[in-house]
């Protein structure tokens, strides 16, 4: 409903974007946070249709999302709870917080919902696993593990 | 041969469900029934292979090597008395017994003690001393209420069996028509499969919630003339038709989830929320609830207050008196401004789940114990990872529901290996600090505190003109 939201930057697009939970996520977190079923679950972004146009690119192609706190490849998909043009949701997880704004207003609570990032087509780059993600935000040396690979 | 449990409580969301009936055979999980498919993944995941059977520690090459309880306690314990400013931080996943044991701990230590409330329903918490809670259990919901408002809160994902227990669906005493006698109204930027179920969809323009309930607020006092032609992305007249909805209600509740405190504004979503609930009351009965998320969040938000007088963000390295104020004691304030020297990270998952420049402080630099009964993104960046029994699975306790009621969960496999609760573990944790200061250990305040993020305003994003 909402149009005229959505700003063009360069060859992508400036969307609001909120972090939810999600059913297959959930169940997902049950299976494991190393598990296929996680990864596919929650390292997508959801857009509007529309935005998919002003993108110029086909769904399930992987795009790059950088907000103020940084950046990350997911792979976007259309959603099957509409949004409107200019807002986007990546599901809560790993790869949804790598951009989202670590300030709370002085309440505690990060800006997880309603914040702005720029989304370019990137069908070239690849999704990273979390664990490894995790690793380098940490500057650990990922060296595998029984119970995560 | 197979026994069938039943009146088993779901260890996942704040619905609490105890209805479940879980068939097991020689210590295993063969068949839930009732569950929705997250609690039902969880019985199954509780069986599956690869879990961790014992405690480990990261070695200098990254791999990890298992330790026994004895060692993992013995880190543990050091590292709580050497840090002058730990932060113990989790517990939406474990029971009451867990968090006073943990409360114990945290008091001896002198740490920061704070749980998933803080990037979650905090927000609700600040709202609530602000204004109060004018608020219900679910049984009356499911007994009474015959106008239902979903605002920002989305339970078809979140909490799947919420409308078919308590909000939608179920034939109360006063509300035997089920769902054909409420009108459910659902309030979201997106059209959520709880949308789908509403009988009206008001699709508010995401962070401008403050906005409608101003507008719902002038409605209810009479100024319905002065609201404008479109509020936050809504029609005036979609506005007014659902607030004769509400008139018209015998009993309305009002359910609101992360939509209104992870959005702009935060508290003050909520607390005109709760201002709302009052001026409805002055034409008809009006109640609201927080869709609590994990199954025992409410739990230490209640054994906490016993102990502390504090929900959340209770400070207590003062060592006298406990000491509260989310924008300061918040794990994610104290993770962003570089103030804590050692993580425990129980119950729950930081790594996952908080923003990355904020957890990044306190995976990469100081020293982490990650107590969780399967590895997640947490887990795989601490020092020690300490195996615990899961709640509502293996072990039993206290749980509070969504609306503060205690229920009862129960085991219903023994603990994986031999695994410690969370209780255990925490009292044996308790013992081996008064063992070591007895020996003459304390802080020599060497340790370095997490390095601070340099720059945290939030930059809005602007095209270039
Ligand atoms: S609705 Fe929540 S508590 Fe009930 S079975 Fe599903 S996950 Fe468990």
């Amino acid at each position: 409903m909402q149009g005229g939201d959505q700003r063009k930057y360069g060859n992508g697009i400036i969307v609001s974007v909120i972090t939810c939970t999600e059913i297959k996520q959930g169940i997902a977190i049950e299976t494991g946070k190393t598990s296929p079923q996680y990864f596919n679950a929650c390292s997508i972004i959801e857009l509007h249709e529309d935005d998919f146009k002003a993108l110029g690119i086909n769904k399930n192609t992987n795009v790059r999302v950088t907000s103020a706190a940084g950046s990350v490849i997911l792979k976007a998909v259309v959603t099957t709870q509409s949004l409107y043009p200019g807002l986007a949701h990546i599901p809560m997880g790993p790869w949804a917080n790598m951009v989202v704004p670590a300030y709370t207003y002085s309440t505690g609570e990060p800006c997880f919902c309603g914040f702005d990032c720029l989304i370019e087509p990137a069908p070239e780059e690849k999704v990273e696993k979390a664990v490894k993600l995790m690793h380098d935000k940490c500057g650990l040396k990922y060296v595998g593990d029984p119970h995560y690979d | 041969m197979p026994e069938v449990i039943k009146n088993v409580a779901c260890p996942y969301c704040g619905a609490c469900c105890d209805d479940l009936e879980v068939t097991v055979e020689d210590g295993k999980i063969l068949e839930v029934k009732n569950a929705c498919i997250i609690g039902t993944e969880i019985y199954h995941h509780a069986s599956r292979e690869g879990r961790v059977g014992s405690p480990r520690m990261r070695q200098p090459d990254g791999t990890y090597k298992d330790i026994t309880y004895d060692e993992a306690i013995d880190y543990t314990a050091r590292m709580l008395i050497k840090a002058k400013k730990p932060l113990i931080y989790g517990f939406g996943s474990t029971n009451c017994e867990g968090q006073a044991a943990a409360g114990r701990v945290a008091e001896e230590a002198g740490a920061v003690l704070d749980n998933c409330a803080s990037i979650c329903h905090g927000s609700s918490f600040l709202a609530i001393f602000d204004t109060g809670y004018p608020s219900c259990t679910l049984g009356e919901v499911k007994n009474r209420a015959d106008v239902v408002i979903y605002w920002g809160s989305n339970p078809a994902h979140a909490h799947p069996r919420h409308m078919s227990r308590y909000g939608v669906f179920p034939r109360g005493f006063f509300t035997n028509k089920g769902h054909r006698g409420r009108k459910v109204i659902c309030v979201d930027p997106r059209y959520t499969d709880t949308a789908r179920c509403a009988d009206y969809f008001l699709q508010v323009k995401q962070g401008h919630d403050y906005d409608l309930f101003d507008a719902f607020r002038m409605v209810m006092h009479g100024y319905a003339d002065d609201v404008p032609e479109i509020v936050a992305g809504v029609p005036k007249e979609k506005i007014l038709e659902v607030c004769d909805i509400i008139k018209k209600g015998r009993y309305v509740h009002i359910f609101f989830g992360m939509g209104l405190c992870h959005s702009d504004g935060r508290n003050h979503n909520i607390d005109i929320a709760i201002n709302l609930v009052r001026d409805i009351n002055e034409v008809t009965k009006c109640t609201i609830m927080a869709m609590r998320g994990h199954y025992n969040i409410a739990g230490p938000g209640v054994v906490w207050s016993w102990q502390f007088g504090f929900p959340y963000c209770i400070d207590l390295s003062k060592g006298s008196h406990a000491h509260m104020n989310p924008g300061e004691t918040s794990s994610v304030d104290l993770a962003n401004r570089g103030e804590v020297d050692a993580f425990i990270n129980i119950g729950t998952d930081a790594g996952a789940h908080f923003p990355i420049r904020a957890f990044e402080k306190l995976g990469s630099h100081i020293p982490m114990v990650t107590i969780d009964p399967s590895v997640n993104m947490a887990a795989t960046v601490s020092d020690v990872h300490i195996p615990v029994a899961i709640v509502g699975v293996e072990t039993g306790g206290i749980c509070y529901r969504m609306d503060n009621v205690p229920i009862q969960y129960r085991a219903v496999v023994p603990p994986y290996n031999g695994i410690l609760t969370d209780e255990e573990l925490f009292n044996r944790i308790l013992n081996r600090m008064l063992e070591l200061k007895e020996q003459g250990i304390e802080c020599d305040g060497k340790w370095e505190y997490a390095k601070a993020i340099p720059s945290l305003i939030p930059v809005k994003l602007e095209p270039e003109a």
